[in-house]
């Protein structure tokens, strides 16, 4: 009996605790039916829900276009960090490249240092070094300071799966006289694809949110992230809230049909 | 030779990146962190060893450094004490749900991290449901919720959870549940089956998800300035913030105070690498 008690508390703590993980989206998405200039504030005592700011959600000015910003730096920057970091996870790994140690090192450092210091010590870099030969701060800078940042993550989770995948797989395909490319191309690459897949979203998800080391590197050039907090200041449009919403809702769906669409395709035996 | 060829090919974009937009900036602030103002020109420097910068980020900023490292460390425990339930329901109770869960955890990130933040500040504030109704009912001593030093820890919890439900789910994945079976059958309690059996195989998780939510969050500066007050609950994040960007001649104080907090960080890491070995942490 007291066993049951103590198995039931532990679900119940776990459903609150994602009850709480919600409460700031649900806040969101109320808010975003607000009608009022300073949305996040107060909730306009004679106002009723509107759907205006649904109808048109790119009707404050320059939201939108940060949006398309913090997509665009979000798809080069994990595009970048993903060709890089899984190629880097397979030298690493299968190929036993000398000096693993010290890259190994290289790789986990940018993970322990706080996002402030990264930050800094790029805009020190551009201020001093680049804007000199004349990279100023902007688009690139961002997409830079992103694939550097969330190229550990991609090293990291590919490196995990290869090192869960049986190498024996891969010296059976050379067995059978298969080369080193069609190795990699028919037995590696499958395999390692829910791995790569992981990074990829992982990689796009920390881009996509980021704003302290943004904040630094990005000049004039406005993302999602620095354009909620300069709105802040000011009282936040509800389309802000309709955006962030709807971020958040087509995330989960995608990740909800791409699941269904992967336990359609693989047997259940295999997974 | 060709194979050994191959593995520098595949490693060499990947380290120049980190070369040239980590390893050179961090160089560059380690010497920023030593220059000397220009004397009659605010805003310009020379190459110096300055070390009064250092004096006085550790001497000027020491309660903020403080700060930062204490509300990094409640956050971890309290990130620990709610992933950990949400951590073993998806392994060992509702595996069927471990995928919707694992989309319900990362999905918030896609709202951004400052509306959600911005939202906690509301439903907290003075004026919120929440602040309103502890008031009526004298719960409330200081009369606040937001502009605490509780406040903030709270953000930080919040906002670096994900961080660690997902290495602790992945550490947990691993468990054999037949172990958790073997350890009952034996006449353990649960509270021992989970002392001896579930605790130490999820240690490794729990290393990963406690340097993935301290390191960030003793370097937030969001979750002090959206939760916190002018004045006693601000982090170092704050100072190396505004002395980047609103304090002229900030810059060497500012990079120093990043390479203290970097340099703090680092010996943390070494120190629990020593005592878990490294294998665990990536």
């Amino acid at each position: 009996m007291r066993r049951r008690l103590a198995d039931h508390a532990v679900t119940i703590v776990a459903v609150l605790v994602l009850v709480y993980l919600f409460v700031p989206v649900a806040y969101t998405f109320i808010f975003s039916f607000n009608d009022y200039k300073k949305s996040n504030i107060a909730w306009n005592p004679q106002g009723s829900p509107t759907l205006k700011h649904w109808a048109d959600p790119c009707g404050a000015p320059g939201v939108c276009e940060a949006l398309g910003t913090s997509l665009q730096v979000g798809l080069v920057a994990t595009a970048i960090s993903t060709v890089i970091g899984t190629s880097m996870a397979i030298a690493l790994v299968r190929l036993r490249a000398r000096g693993r140690r010290l890259t190994d090192v290289l790789v986990f450092l940018p993970m322990a240092t706080p996002e402030v210091v990264l930050g800094a010590s790029l805009l020190t870099l551009f201020v001093q070094g680049f804007s000199r030969w004349g990279w100023q701060l902007g688009f690139w800078s961002i997409v830079a300071a992103h694939v550097m940042f969330t190229l550990s993550f991609v090293v990291v989770t590919v490196r995990a799966r290869l090192q869960s995948m049986d190498p024996r797989l891969e010296e059976a395909a050379q067995d059978l006289y298969a080369g080193p490319w069609e190795t990699f191309r028919t037995v590696t690459l499958p395999l390692l694809a829910p791995g790569i897949v992981a990074a990829a979203l992982l990689s796009f998800a920390l881009s996509f949110d980021d704003f302290i080391i943004t904040t630094f590197v990005s000049g004039d050039v406005t993302t999602f992230p620095k354009y909620v907090y300069v709105a802040y200041l000011r009282g936040i449009p509800a389309e802000v809230n309709v955006i962030g919403f709807s971020m958040f809702a087509v995330a989960t769906v995608c990740a909800v049909v791409a699941r269904l669409v992967v336990r359609r395709a693989v047997p259940p035996s295999s997974s | 030779m060709t194979r050994s060829r191959t593995a520098y090919l595949l490693v060499a974009p990947g380290l120049l990146w980190l070369l040239v937009f980590f390893v050179a900036p961090v160089v560059q602030l380690a010497s920023v962190s030593l220059q000397s103002p220009f004397p009659g020109y605010p805003g310009y420097y020379y190459r110096d060893v300055n070390v009064g910068n250092y004096v006085v980020a550790l001497t000027q900023f020491a309660p903020q450094l403080g700060r930062s490292l204490l509300y990094a460390a409640i956050a971890t425990v309290l990130c620990l004490a709610l992933a950990f339930p949400l951590a073993y329901t998806m392994v060992f109770k509702a595996p069927r749900w471990r995928g919707l869960i694992m989309v319900l955890v990362v999905a918030p990130f896609f709202t951004s991290f400052l509306l959600r933040t911005i939202a906690w500040r509301q439903i907290l504030a003075d004026e919120g449901p929440l602040a309103s109704s502890l008031r009526a009912l004298h719960l409330l001593p200081g009369g606040h919720l937001t502009e605490t030093a509780a406040a903030v820890v709270a953000g930080l919890t919040y906002n670096f959870l994900p961080f660690m439900v997902l290495p602790l789910y992945a550490s947990l994945e691993r468990v054999d549940p037949t172990l958790l079976e073997a350890g009952a059958d034996l006449y353990g309690s649960p509270w021992q089956t989970f002392q001896r059996v579930t605790a130490p195989l999820a240690l490794p998780g729990v290393m990963a998800g406690t340097l993935l939510t301290f390191i960030p969050a003793a370097g937030d500066y969001v979750n002090a300035e959206l939760l916190g007050s002018e004045h006693g609950t601000k982090m170092v994040g704050n100072v190396i913030d505004a002395q980047f960007f609103r304090v002229i001649g900030g810059y060497p104080i500012a990079a120093a105070l990043s390479f203290t907090l970097m340099a703090i960080i680092l010996a943390l890491v070494v120190v629990q690498v020593r005592r878990f070995g490294t294998e665990h942490l990536t």
